[in-house]
């Protein structure tokens, strides 16, 4: 889940009876199932929560380049090079389509920019961990897309056209990435023993911050439940976390890694395992900037785009010059 | 005169293919140094697409390169475990990247020159050449036409813009003659058959290079010095850190697979 704790109108959900005519005609196609369309009508609320969430989420794929880009260039061979610096440059494409669905609700790409580098906006709290070893970048895509698909899958149904189409095109690069981790992965684990040893480094440092990317429980927010009645959101965020730890198990068992968690065991009467929360604390601390590579995070695409200024200047300014000596020969 | 591919020296013909493979190679490595740190998200997605395609390359060329030394090195053996002095690449593609614009002149004047040489290759006297050119042909003519056109617009864009097109050509110049430098490997596989002397691709290469920098508004330099070495191994110091980092799982861990 590239998107986590958005905001929304904060008020609840209004009852159809307490809606205005046209907020019910909109609710109405919702329940049915229609997608809304960037010239539509919609509520205020509806169009700035799907901005604050779709722009996260763009965010989060750029920002996400850069802690699997820290071993492009350490790749152990060449195949592994080119499907990690394949599967980067899929992730800026995602951010790419994303920034492009949040234009159609009529904020431009360097005005979400802007508020990522200014810190008025965040992305997952996942890309502040660091990559320290090659089997992070299998973990990264075995768990961290793994977490990702499990709320995009069903935001393929989401209610905003643009935001729904661009999800059906991310999902499936994303499944095919987290196929590519999980293949690191048995390569690793099956691997050496310092291999291996590295495997199990990689889960015990990114299970949790795994687990986190769903967010806190939102059973009870009022934020969630307007977004799901607009389903801008569909799974609660401890219905998604279960989800993905029942998957997950398994697949660290058949590569002989354990899943750091005591706690861990399977639950017949629910039909899923019980697990450890995540520590919140160290959560909340992340959003607030404390994580281990927040600043780099941050700093790197900030000087990115700062020393790429003169670069996009010239360019304007080299249009600029064709259209007025085109206008000039007209 | 003219002589079969299939009697010249494994050796020289395999250098002569570590060359193509290794400039390949590095210059790949360098782009992928962009990745998600470009000046806009079309460009991050550009270098990695231009950094992909050399990296295929690099598989195919260094691929032959360890079929026709015979030895039993693949494509993996000869990027992780050679040092720098066994590295074939010219010393333009191991200068460091710069600014965005020095990366995209180094990147026009290779290309520049990339392109003919695979032209050429077109007609190799080695079947599984034409094969590896043809299909490298392809990226390689719109890797070409992307810089040229970036440098045109950067070139004569603003002041700014101008003036460091303009420092990055100053600056990488010295480093091109190494490109039409002729020596002894050349000379037998051009007598081969295989590929095209060296010093015959220069006329081709200027005209490109001339007619883009002129549009660029930016002045070719003069003649000059010539920095060289690489093509037999003797490279900046910027090559060893390259492989320090890139090697660093293979000679770590010897023996693992990946």
């Amino acid at each position: 889940m590239y998107a986590q704790m958005v905001k929304s109108t904060g008020k609840g959900v209004q009852s159809l009876e307490d809606m205005s005519p046209e907020e019910r005609a909109f609710q109405e196609r919702i329940d049915r199932g229609e997608k809304i369309e960037p010239k539509e009508w919609m509520p205020d609320g509806y169009r700035k929560t799907l901005v604050r969430q779709i722009g996260q989420h763009a965010h989060s794929e750029i920002v996400g380049q850069l802690p699997e880009g820290n071993w492009i260039t350490r790749a152990p061979t060449l195949e592994r090079k080119a499907i990690l610096l394949a599967k980067v440059q899929d992730e800026a494409g995602h951010g790419l389509y994303l920034y492009c669905a949040a234009e159609t609700l009529g904020v431009s790409r360097d005005e979400l920019l802007e508020k990522l580098h200014s810190g008025d906006m965040k992305y997952s709290s996942i890309f502040n961990y660091p990559t320290l070893n090659w089997a992070d970048i299998g973990a990264v895509g075995w768990l961290v897309d793994g977490a990702a698909i499990m709320n995009q899958v069903p935001l393929q149904r989401t209610s905003y056209g643009p935001y729904s189409r661009a999800m059906i095109r991310i999902c499936k690069e994303e499944s095919f990435h987290q196929r590519q981790g999980y293949d690191i992965m048995m390569k690793m684990a099956f691997g050496t023993e310092e291999q291996k040893d590295m495997a199990q480094d990689a889960l015990n440092r990114f299970w949790y911050p795994s687990l986190m990317m769903f967010g806190p429980s939102d059973k009870d927010s009022v934020h969630s439940a307007q977004s799901m009645a607009w389903k801008i959101k569909i799974n609660t965020n401890d219905e998604l976390r279960q989800k993905f730890v029942d998957q997950t198990v398994p697949q660290a068992k058949y590569l002989g890694l354990t899943i750091p968690d005591e706690n861990l065991k399977w639950n017949e009467e629910k039909g899923g395992y019980d697990f450890s929360e995540p520590d919140w604390t160290e959560f909340f601390e992340v959003i607030k900037g404390n994580g281990p590579c927040n600043k780099e995070r941050l700093g790197a695409r900030v000087k990115a785009w700062d020393d790429g200024a003169w670069f996009r200047d010239g360019l304007m300014a080299h249009a600029e010059k064709q259209s007025a000596a085109k206008l000039a020969a007209e | 005169m003219t002589v079969a591919f299939t009697t010249l020296d494994p050796a020289v013909y395999a250098d002569w293919l570590m060359r193509l493979g290794d400039n390949t190679l590095i210059l790949g490595h360098r782009l992928s140094e962009w990745c998600g740190h470009s000046p806009v998200l079309e460009e991050d997605i550009a270098m990695a697409n231009t950094a992909l395609d050399l990296l295929g390359q690099t598989q195919l060329w260094l691929g032959l390169a360890g079929e026709v030394e015979g030895k039993g090195r693949t494509a993996d053996n000869l990027a992780y475990l050679r040092d720098a002095s066994r590295f074939r690449n010219v010393l333009l593609l191991e200068r460091p990247n710069g600014d965005f614009g020095q990366t995209l002149m180094r990147q026009f004047l290779f290309d520049a020159f990339h392109l003919e040489l695979l032209k050429s290759l077109q007609t190799s006297s080695d079947p599984r050449v034409v094969e590896i050119a043809g299909k490298a042909i392809k990226e390689v003519a719109y890797h070409l036409e992307r810089s040229a056109d970036l440098v045109i617009r950067l070139g004569d864009g603003n002041g700014e813009s101008h003036g460091r097109m303009q420092s990055a050509l100053d600056d990488l110049w010295p480093y091109v003659g190494e490109l039409f430098v002729s020596d002894d490997v050349d000379k037998a596989v051009a007598d081969a058959g295989i590929g095209p002397d060296p010093a015959d691709m220069k006329a081709a290469w200027r005209q490109t290079v001339d007619e883009v920098l002129r549009a660029a508004t930016l002045s070719v330099p003069g003649e000059g010095y010539v920095h060289k070495g690489g093509k037999r191994g003797v490279h900046t110091e910027h090559l060893g850190y390259i492989l320090a980092e890139m090697q660093f799982l293979q000679r770590a861990y010897p023996g693992a697979t990946w």
